[in-house]
């Protein structure tokens, strides 16, 4: 009962501040540049001009720098950067939480966009190995990917390690023929799959969704068992009676917003608006199309991206 | 633990050295017993979990209290960090002003591009003539034309203040430790952590101290570029002829005078080597500092190798390699310089002609950039690059290599690679630190020993064995690899000048050219694997060994050469029995660096993906597990540490056989 009461006193006085602050404060606050994380992959580049974009209408001073997407949260816990746009449930979970346990990040919000990573096949792979879509299918010509380190098991190219996902330990719970083997890095996973597309060569990865592997090769998500949180808990759940976590990843992964927790005191009205920033799937693949298609530079593509969706940039700054 | 105590009473029982057949029984009995321990007692192979010793909590939560709670005398530790590093932000400020953010008050914009580029080559014509004028002018105009101008002017405003700082702390440290035996004993294992401890493990921790950006970039290049620096200018005063310094001291020079007019200049040489280091690994480091928050070139290289835009990246390392190399060729060239005797029978013109075109340029430069927008930065459509070409390039050779390379591959993977990993991840630990220490005492007695065994034991009691042997392995035939083509090429590079000059810009480009991009083609060839990941090490970590051999070989003095050829020696007896064992200490420092590089480089091969302490290190990162990374850094260096002195003992012992007096 008094947490409810405590809750929702706590809402009532963050809404009369919130309004308050729209209503005294005139942005910008300070002249002190706000700071945006930028890392190397496209769509994020294009996001955070678009955001830098709209703080400047405001009048804001916006420098980007640069940062690994791990290494990035310390900066932004310890308030020396205050803004990104794009972190990933897949890769960036384990360092975002940790982040806002420390007190120091804010969770900002969650993107209308879902994300979702998964082992993926070219789609050549289906003339050699017909029932590959399936995991039961694509275990049957595990040796299809064996090479002279994993042989006879097959070889499956697993996301870095730093991501903190553990795929040898569903392909144990699901007793597949498979051995994953983890790349250092996004780049080295693209090689990989670059190289065995020139020459048809049997393939199965670690591919995520939105990202420009879609635009550039042809290919699909092997399906794995809907994960229900009783495959994690109840080992009679799934294909395997004896094992937990015998099933595949989430459809719907979070696409989130992390902010310095001073933001909110330094800037009041610019943490308004990246609290409403939003973007859906869509229109972050648009944007990185611009760039990955088009041959657009980041920021180019940020201009273009502001003209054409207007309206929801304006209802973002309003 | 048995076999320290196994290696600790020898010292007592044993005599004070070895003969061969002693040792030989001695290894024997102590690879022996460390097997047959491994039989009876499983945490021979496998540090038992429960003995664990958790220093991997200890320092992080040590680094966390440091950050937040830590005072002193009433001044937060971070806030003091915080203030050394806004001044050390202070003049990298100035560079970026100058470069790429114009000053704003002023109304002024960055130089632009147009005056930079003739300023360069004008201070190349001023500095080295005609050739060096064009080497800078023609670079410029690559950074300009294929539109990597701003980016580059981005990492100009780091380097430009990493070179000078690195250049002279190196210098002061290098001074101090000839001067002092006591620092001398604590600086030379700073000097090894700082070379080989990986980027990657120092680089958060330094993040929440400094503030991530440029001068978080600034402080992780200073940290790896200043040593070669201050190694050099040990090497190099130690090395100055006592009868030049002896000439300093009968003209009657105080001792400032000795050091700064006498044996500096004559140790200039190595001095200059250890200069065109530090601007080599500046550079190299451009790619790293991006990670750490450092805008420009490397930031942009690594979203390119993202996108799979490898001619593009290539584009952008060639811009990284070109800054090093015109900035390598116009310092030798600064110390190199001929003084101009006719300088007082020139008019004023005549002498000061280069500063007044640059005045002339940069103000009409600035007055045209206000019309014409190409005066200040090209656009894009203006200019040109080879990106995609170079790109289906590759994919081309790629696809016509791998039916050929892959078998190779194959073949090396299966019957070389595997036998020699599985071979170390077998190896029970008491073998490997018995054998180890064993050679450290009969090389070195008592202080190597001890500190072998010391280094060993920390990876061993904190449970990180077979991480660290996974990295032993890997730089073990690496290393190999690399002396085997290194030493060789610098010995031919000694016999032909004409070699020499094209060996010595392959290495330039070899340690500047950023290794990730050449990591991404052997991947699509190898795949990630073993293969790779010793493919990787190779280019970067071969070069110490090519410059050392040939900076030793040629530092020979003629006159020995003569005396040799005086005596009837042939030209190869001349070079086995007389410039190579003469030039061994070089050659072992050049060894003992390509040992550090190869260790240093684990943390790229960490990127392909392996699974040893480099990769230990960068996983580190995303969980913000301070001592887990700085543990494994630390341990990589502990491996180098191990390594060199072994190499150091046995090459002084070489040398007192040889007959050299130390």
């Amino acid at each position: 009962m008094t947490i409810t009461k405590l809750m929702a006193t706590s809402a009532i006085v963050g809404a009369s501040m919130l309004t308050a602050s729209f209503a005294y404060a005139e942005a910008p606050e300070s002249d002190d540049p706000i700071i945006i994380v930028q890392n190397n992959w496209t769509s994020q580049l294009v996001l955070s001009h678009v955001v830098g974009k709209v703080l400047e209408a405001k009048g804001y001073t916006v420098e980007f720098a640069p940062s690994d997407s791990q290494l990035q949260f310390a900066s932004i816990a310890s308030g020396d950067m205050h803004f990104q746009v794009e972190a990933w449930e897949g890769s960036m979970k384990s360092a975002f939480e940790k982040a806002v346990a420390d007190d120091g990040m804010v969770d900002a919000g969650s993107h209308s966009a879902v994300t979702r990573e998964e082992w993926w096949i070219p789609d050549y792979v289906l003339e050699t190995c017909p029932g590959a879509e399936e995991w039961e299918g694509l275990n049957k010509c595990a040796d299809q990917f064996a090479t002279a380190e994993t042989a006879p098991k097959g070889r499956f190219v697993g996301p870095p390690a730093d991501w903190g996902k553990n795929y040898a330990d569903r392909v144990n719970a699901l007793e597949m023929n498979f051995q994953a083997i983890n790349v250092g890095q996004a780049a080295t996973l693209w090689a990989e799959l670059q190289s065995a597309y020139d020459q048809k060569k049997p393939i199965v990865l670690f591919n995520w969704t939105p990202n420009f592997i879609e635009s550039k090769f042809k290919g699909r998500f092997v399906n794995f068992p809907e994960p229900e949180p009783a495959c994690f808990e109840d080992a009679s759940w799934g294909p395997n009676p004896n094992a937990t976590g015998d099933c595949g990843a989430t459809h719907g992964g979070w696409l989130k917003k992390a902010a310095w927790k001073g933001l909110a005191d330094k800037y009041p009205v610019a943490w308004g608006v990246m609290q409403k920033i939003d973007f859906s799937n869509a229109q972050i693949a648009a944007a990185a199309l611009l760039v990955d298609v088009d041959g657009m530079e980041a920021e180019e593509a940020a201009d273009k991206w502001i003209a054409d969706n207007a309206d929801v940039v304006a209802s973002w700054s309003n | 633990m048995t076999d320290q105590a196994g290696g600790s009473t020898s010292t007592n029982f044993l005599p004070d050295s070895l003969k061969g057949h002693e040792a030989k029984v001695a290894y024997v009995a102590i690879i022996t017993l460390g097997v047959l321990l491994s039989f009876v007692w499983s945490g021979a192979t496998r540090w038992p979990q429960e003995w664990v010793l958790p220093l991997e909590g200890w320092i992080t939560d040590g680094i966390n209290w440091l950050k937040r709670e830590a005072h002193i005398f009433g001044v937060q530790v971070k806030d003091i960090t915080r203030a050394i590093g806004a001044t050390l932000k202070l003049p990298i400020k100035w560079a970026e002003y100058l470069l790429f953010r114009g000053m704003k008050p002023l109304g002024l914009g960055p130089l632009p591009w147009v005056a930079v580029t003739a300023g360069v080559a004008l201070l190349g014509h001023w500095i080295g003539g005609i050739r060096l004028a064009m080497l800078c002018l023609l670079s410029f105009l690559y950074l300009s034309f294929f539109h990597l101008w701003k980016d580059s002017m981005q990492t100009m405003a780091v380097v430009l203040v990493a070179v000078p700082l690195a250049a002279l702390i190196g210098l002061g440290l290098g001074i101090w430790v000839t001067r002092s035996k006591r620092a001398a004993k604590i600086i030379s294992p700073i000097f090894d952590l700082m070379q080989a401890t990986p980027h990657m493990a120092y680089l958060a921790p330094v993040a929440a101290f400094f503030a991530a950006g440029p001068v978080t970039a600034l402080i992780a290049t200073v940290v790896f570029a200043m040593p070669p620096m201050a190694r050099c200018t040990i090497l190099g005063l130690q090395t100055v002829p006592s009868d030049i310094l002896e000439s300093g001291k009968m003209s009657g020079c105080t001792q400032r005078q000795l050091l700064w007019k006498v044996a500096l200049p004559s140790a200039k040489r190595t001095l200059m080597l250890g200069l065109n280091q530090v601007v080599m690994q500046t550079l190299a480091m451009v790619v790293i500092a991006s990670i750490a928050g450092q805008p420009g070139l490397g930031h942009k290289l690594l979203y390119s190798l993202q996108q799979l835009r490898i001619g593009l990246a290539i584009e952008q390392g060639i811009a990284i390699t070109l800054l090093a190399i015109v900035l390598d060729r116009l310092t030798q060239g600064f110390a190199y310089r001929e003084v101009d005797h006719f300088a007082a029978t020139k008019s004023f013109l005549q002498r000061n002609w280069h500063w007044i075109a640059f005045i002339a340029i940069l103000i009409v430069s600035y007055v045209a950039a206000e019309y014409f927008r190409e005066v200040k930065i090209l656009a894009r459509k203006q200019t040109f690059s080879f990106a995609r070409e170079m790109n289906d390039g590759i994919r081309e050779f790629n696809k016509i290599a791998y039916p050929f390379l892959n078998p190779f591959k194959e073949w090396m993977t299966t019957y070389v690679l595997l036998n020699i990993r599985d071979f170390f991840l077998w190896l029970p630990w008491p073998v490997f630190v018995g054998t180890v220490a064993l050679a450290a005492w009969r090389l070195g007695k008592a202080p190597v020993l001890w500190l072998c065994l010391a280094l060993m034991a920390s990876f061993i009691v904190t449970g990180f064995w077979v991480e660290t042997m996974q990295t032993t392995y890997l730089v073990l035939i690496s290393g190999i690899f690399c002396v085997l083509i290194g030493v060789p090429i610098g010995i031919w590079c000694s016999r032909s000048e004409r070699v020499a000059n094209i060996t010595m810009s392959v290495c330039d480009t070899l340690q500047t050219f950023p290794s990730f991009i050449y990591l991404i083609p052997a991947i699509m060839l190898f795949n990630v694997s073993i293969f790779s990941n010793v493919i990787a090490i190779i280019p970067y970590a071969t070069v110490p060994a090519i410059r050392y051999t040939y900076l030793g070989l040629k530092g020979i003095s003629p006159v020995t050469i003569e005396a040799a050829k005086m005596n009837g020696a042939t030209p190869s007896q001349s070079l086995w029995k007389v410039e190579l064992p003469i030039a061994v200490p070089e050659i072992m420092l050049g060894i003992n660096q390509t040992i550090m590089m190869a260790l240093a480089m684990t943390a790229i091969t960490a990127l392909i993906g392996s699974t040893d302490l480099g990769q230990e290190v960068v996983r580190a990162i995303s969980t913000q597990n301070y001592g887990r990374g700085i543990l494994c850094g630390f341990f990589i260096a502990a491996l180098g540490i191990i390594a060199d002195r072994l190499i150091q003992a046995w090459a002084s012992e070489r040398k007192k056989q040889l007959g050299f007096n130390e």
